[in-house]
């Protein structure tokens, strides 16, 4: 699919990927559009994580790893050598499948990353603070209980407080690595609707193993199979009529 | 055995419970093909022992709607299911209620065809009534057929023969009312017979939406309403 430039968030071209030789990504082009929640699909170990964690370069992190091709986001590839990687994070924010909140207090969590930029002014943290934990859907649930350690909370809760601290550094693109699948059907309902508020101000990009999960909540979804990018359509189409035979099998249960 | 639509999921029982849909579907359609069948000879040959058959049929039909309802109603409950599966369980819904209609049109044309067998009978028997019955008979055949094998040309011939079933059906409106003008005593068993083309009319409409419904099944393409098809 092709979109106006303006209307770009991500554009990948011919992303190859090695862990230690063996391909997982295979000639991945692809443009993520701006404001829009994109689902990637695809069996377990087809690279959608990988692919994910791309757009933030946490696959640096593994020594291994070997990454060719362009990913430009805001008109930079944000693989040349002249990129700084925590500038880099804190425009492309990640949220996990476990919520990993820090053993601190509610505030602080979502306060951190504000105080790591070195931001002292109380009054100002603490607008921060119940703006984002208003626009996770989390303020009402602990505004009478912020100074609590965050580990209290039910883990439908950490999630979203997790999902509070991705944003209140304000980035332009939020990364879900499966944000839902360790939550019980009302706190993931509860995810699904913070992800359809949250795109009016972020470019979305989920991986979920739950595909009703990506048509309800998605806008476009890749589905990707080995390492290749094997469809990616708007989400309205391709749950009910997939131009691949490969998409058609995988989301209608059938072997290949 | 697993059909080229249904079969061949991870979950054999998920493919067992679609397969089961469709025969289900397909029984009923037959069912209404003997139905539409017993209506029409009955019409011609005003046998009441037909007319009462296609009344009994009647309900059994009717369960079978309620049943194909509830198993598609159950499978988007608890299946979810997606693209081809998705489009399967959608067209059943709807055809099944097209077919459902076939069988009270089918029941009309009895009721009309008991009526019609207490005035005198024309000479040629209605035959022309006959043969507009028989002309939807193979429209109605060839929509189930085409749904059945997954036929998509087969379904736009029907579609495009429902043309030919409107000439028809206006031809015999015309000789009627020339009937009904050039003598009064005709105006009640005219009436009838309007009323059974009327009837049989509707069929031919019927087996097109059918048709249709395959068309979206086999090529997800919605070609209702459009005037130049082209799949």
């Amino acid at each position: 699919m092709n979109f106006n430039k303006e209307d770009v968030a991500i554009s990948i071209t011919d992303l190859n990927l090695k862990y230690e030789g063996k391909m997982a990504l295979q000639n991945i082009s692809l443009q993520i559009p701006k404001n829009k929640v994109t689902a990637f699909i695809g069996p377990s170990g087809c690279g959608k994580s990988t692919l994910l964690r791309c757009f933030n370069r946490m696959n640096d992190l593994i020594s291994y790893c070997n990454v060719q091709g362009k990913i430009i986001i805001d008109d930079q590839d944000i693989y040349s050598k002249s990129v700084n990687v925590a500038d880099l994070r804190r425009k492309v924010g990640m949220v996990f499948q476990q919520p990993n909140p820090f053993p601190k207090s509610i505030y602080e969590n979502v306060a951190y990353g504000l105080r790591l930029q070195g931001l002292k002014n109380r009054l100002l943290l603490d607008e921060v603070v119940e703006k984002s934990l208003r626009n996770a859907a989390l303020w009402d649930e602990v505004k009478d209980r912020l100074h609590e350690n965050a580990l209290g909370l039910s883990g439908g809760q950490q999630q979203r407080l997790v999902i509070a601290r991705a944003i209140a550094i304000e980035p332009e693109i939020l990364l879900l690595d499966e944000p839902a699948s360790a939550l019980d059907p009302t706190a993931t309902l509860k995810i699904e609707e913070l992800i359809y508020e949250l795109k009016q101000s972020y470019t979305i990009i989920i991986v979920t193993h739950n595909m009703q999960q990506a048509g309800r909540v998605s806008d476009y979804t890749a589905f990707m199979n080995m390492g290749t990018m094997v469809e990616f359509s708007n989400t309205r189409s391709l749950f009910t009529n997939p131009r691949e035979k490969q998409t058609e099998d995988y989301i209608t249960g059938r072997y290949g | 055995m697993d059909d080229f639509r249904t079969g061949k999921h991870i979950s054999q029982q998920y493919s067992d419970e679609l397969n089961e849909i469709k025969n289900h579907l397909l029984t009923m359609g037959g069912l209404v093909e003997q139905q539409l069948e017993k209506a029409s000879i009955a019409l011609v040959e005003g046998d009441t022992k037909l007319i009462n058959e296609v009344y009994k049929e009647g309900s059994q039909v009717n369960a079978l709607e309620k049943l194909i309802d509830e198993e598609s109603a159950q499978c988007l409950a608890r299946r979810q299911p997606a693209a081809g599966d998705l489009r399967l369980i959608v067209t059943v819904i709807k055809a099944v209620s097209d077919i459902e209609r076939v069988g009270d049109q089918a029941e009309r044309l009895a009721r009309f065809a008991s009526q019609l067998a207490e005035h005198p009978r024309p000479k040629n028997n209605y035959h022309e009534v006959y043969q507009l019955a028989q002309h939807v008979q193979k429209m109605f055949h060839d929509a189930l057929d085409a749904y059945a094998r997954g036929d998509e040309e087969l379904a736009l011939n029907v579609i495009a023969d429902d043309v030919n079933v409107d000439y028809e059906y206006e031809a015999i409106m015309r000789q009627h009312i020339t009937y009904m003008m050039e003598d009064p005593r005709s105006i009640n068993s005219s009436l009838d017979v309007l009323w059974a083309i009327r009837a049989l009319e509707r069929i031919g409409d019927h087996a097109c939406n059918i048709c249709e419904y395959l068309v979206y099944l086999v090529k997800g393409q919605d070609i209702r309403h459009s005037k130049n098809i082209s799949v």
